[in-house]
C-alpha cells in the first residue's frame, strides 16, 4: 500500500484498508458505552456569547477569553477580553457546561455587547476565529435572521463539521427563518420540560434535531449569583455538555459519528442503559 | 381638485399613522400584560441609526415619564434578546445586583422576573417586548413560551406595517409636488371607464418603456 494521499472523491480497492476505523464499535451503542465515567477532560469547549464571568463558583476557571469588536477600519477584530460578561447569559451557558462536564476547558468568545449594528459581522468573525482554534465543541445560544449572513454562516458551519468541531446551536421557537441552527451540519437544540440535565430526546421531525433541558434551569449569573431561567438558550449548553462528555471518552469521533451516537443514546431511542 | 387637494387625498392613507402607532404600542403592552397576568409589560424599539434601544411604551408598574429613554442596543437582557433573537424567561433577577440597580435607575421599578422576546418582522429585528413579574405558577410550561413567541410575532407584523406607513408619510411630506403628480394621475386613472382606462394604461406602459430605455 503506497503512502500517496487518497483520491478526493473515490476509494480504490487497495485503499479500503487505509480507512479502517481505529477503534471498535460495540455491538450496541449504549449511553454507558458513550459517556460513563466521562468528565469532559481533554475537551475544549467554546462559549460564543456575551462573555463569561471568570471564577464564578459554578464556572470555575475560564481557560481563555477573547472579545470581538469593530476596529477603527470598520472591520471586526479579536482581542483579549478584560470585561467578562456584559449580560449574564454567557456565564449561565458556561455554568451548565461546567456542571455536566466538570473537567472540560471553557473558552469564552464574546460576540455580544458591541452594538446591534455590527453584531452580524462580529458574530461571523467570532465563529470563524473559534473554528480556526480547533475547539472540540462550540456553543451558540444565538441566531441571526439576516439573510445576508446565512451563506457565510452555512460555509462556516460546514467548515466546522469537516474540521471535527461540533457546533451546537439554539433552535428558534418563533415563526421566522433564522440561522445557523437550521443547517444540517450543526447540532440544533430545542427545549424539553423534564427536570433532568442529562435527559435529551432525538426529534424525528426536523429541522430541530434534539431537545435538551431548557425549562426552569438553575443557572450561574453575574456577580457570582444564581438564577432560574427558561429558554432554548439554556437547552443548548446542556447538549454541549453532553457532547463534551462523549467527546472526552471517545475523542476520535467525527461530528457525523458523534451525531449518530447522540441519536442512539437519546432517551427516546436507546434509552438510559 | 387642486394639487394640494390630491396630496391631502393621498396623505389620507397614511394620515393618523402616528396616533395609530402610539395606540398600537400601548395596546401591545396592555395585551401582553393581560395575557400573562403580569405586573407590567414594556417595549423597547431599535433606533438603527443611533444603534440604541428606545423605551417606547409601558403598561402597569413603571415610570411613564421615562418613555423615550435610550439604552445601548446590545447590553443587558433587552440587548441580549435583540442581538441573539432568542426569547428567554428569567426568574428572580433580584439576585443580580447590577441588573437591579440599573433597572431601578431607569424605571423606578425593579422586576423580579422577566419574559423577554424579540420583535422580529421577516429578517429585521424591530425591538424587544418584555413581560415583567408574571405570577410564578408551578405549571409554567413551554406552551407559555410558545404563546409569548406567537404574540410577539403578531405584534411585530403590526408594528412593521405601521412603521412602513410612517416612512411613506415622511416621504410624502418631504417630496412636495413630485409624488403628488403621480398620485393625481393614479386618481384620474381610477375615475376612467374601463375602456378608457385600458387605453390609458397602454399609454403608460409605453411611457414606462421610454423611461426605462
Amino acid at each position: 500500500m503506497g503512502e500517496s494521499p487518497l483520491p478526493a472523491w473515490s476509494l480504490p480497492p487497495e485503499a479500503i484498508e487505509r480507512i479502517r476505523l481505529d477503534f471498535e464499535w460495540p455491538g450496541r451503542v449504549t449511553r454507558s458505552w458513550a459517556m460513563d465515567g466521562a468528565t469532559g477532560r481533554g475537551v475544549r469547549v467554546c462559549v460564543l456569547d456575551s462573555g463569561v464571568e471568570q471564577d464564578h463558583p459554578r464556572v470555575g476557571e475560564v481557560q481563555g477569553a477573547v472579545a470581538v469588536s469593530i476596529g477603527e477600519d470598520g472591520e471586526p477584530v479579536v482581542g483579549d477580553d478584560d470585561q467578562g460578561d456584559t449580560c449574564g447569559h454567557g456565564t449561565a451557558c458556561a455554568g451548565v457546561i461546567r456542571t455536566l462536564a466538570p473537567e472540560c476547558e471553557i473558552h469564552s468568545v464574546r460576540v455580544l455587547g458591541a452594538g446591534f449594528t455590527g453584531s452580524g459581522p462580529v458574530l461571523l468573525a467570532g465563529l470563524r476565529w473559534a473554528i480556526e482554534q480547533g475547539f472540540d465543541v462550540i456553543n451558540m445560544s444565538l441566531s441571526t435572521t439576516k439573510r445576508q449572513f446565512a451563506e457565510v454562516l452555512h460555509e462556516l458551519a460546514d467548515t466546522a463539521y469537516f474540521k471535527r468541531t461540533i457546533l451546537v446551536a439554539s433552535a428558534h421557537n418563533m415563526p421566522v427563518e433564522s440561522y445557523p441552527w437550521r443547517f444540517s451540519s450543526v447540532v440544533s437544540v430545542g427545549s424539553h420540560a423534564e427536570p433532568d440535565s442529562l435527559a435529551f430526546f432525538y426529534n424525528p421531525d426536523p429541522p430541530v434535531e434534539f431537545f435538551a433541558r431548557g425549562v426552569d434551569v438553575e443557572l450561574a449569573w453575574m456577580g457570582g449569583g444564581v438564577i432560574r431561567a427558561t429558554g432554548n438558550s439554556f437547552a443548548t449548553p446542556h447538549m454541549s455538555g453532553i457532547c463534551a462528555l462523549v467527546r472526552s471518552k471517545h475523542p476520535q469521533l467525527t461530528p457525523f459519528q458523534l451525531k449518530s451516537v447522540l441519536h442512539l443514546i437519546a432517551d427516546n431511542v436507546g434509552g438510559r442503559t | 381638485m387642486s394639487e394640494d387637494g390630491f396630496r391631502a387625498a393621498v396623505a389620507a392613507g397614511v394620515m393618523g399613522v402616528d396616533d395609530a402607532y402610539r395606540a398600537l404600542l400601548q395596546s401591545v403592552v396592555d395585551v401582553a400584560r393581560s395575557i400573562f397576568g403580569a405586573q407590567a409589560a414594556s417595549i423597547f424599539l431599535l433606533d438603527e441609526e443611533a444603534d440604541e434601544l428606545v423605551f417606547e411604551a409601558v403598561a402597569g408598574k413603571g415610570e411613564r415619564s421615562l418613555i423615550g429613554l435610550r439604552i445601548p442596543s446590545s447590553t443587558g437582557i433587552a440587548g441580549w434578546t435583540l442581538v441573539t433573537r432568542q426569547p428567554l424567561v428569567i426568574e428572580d433577577l433580584t439576585q443580580d445586583p447590577r441588573h437591579a440597580r440599573e433597572v431601578a435607575e431607569r424605571s423606578g421599578y425593579v422586576p423580579k422576573g422577566i419574559m423577554s422576546v424579540p420583535l422580529l418582522a421577516d429578517e429585521r429585528a424591530l425591538g424587544v417586548l418584555q413581560v415583567l413579574d408574571r405570577p410564578k405558577r408551578p405549571d409554567f410550561s413551554l406552551q407559555e413560551m410558545e404563546l409569548l413567541g406567537l404574540f410577539a410575532n403578531q405584534a411585530a407584523i403590526a408594528l412593521d406595517l405601521l412603521q412602513r406607513s410612517r416612512r411613506a408619510k415622511a416621504a410624502l411630506d418631504e417630496s412636495g409636488g413630485g409624488v403628488a403628480v403621480v398620485a393625481r394621475v393614479a386618481a384620474a386613472l381610477d375615475e376612467l371607464t374601463e375602456g378608457d382606462r385600458a387605453r390609458a394604461m397602454r399609454l403608460f406602459e409605453a411611457l414606462e418603456d421610454v423611461l426605462r430605455a
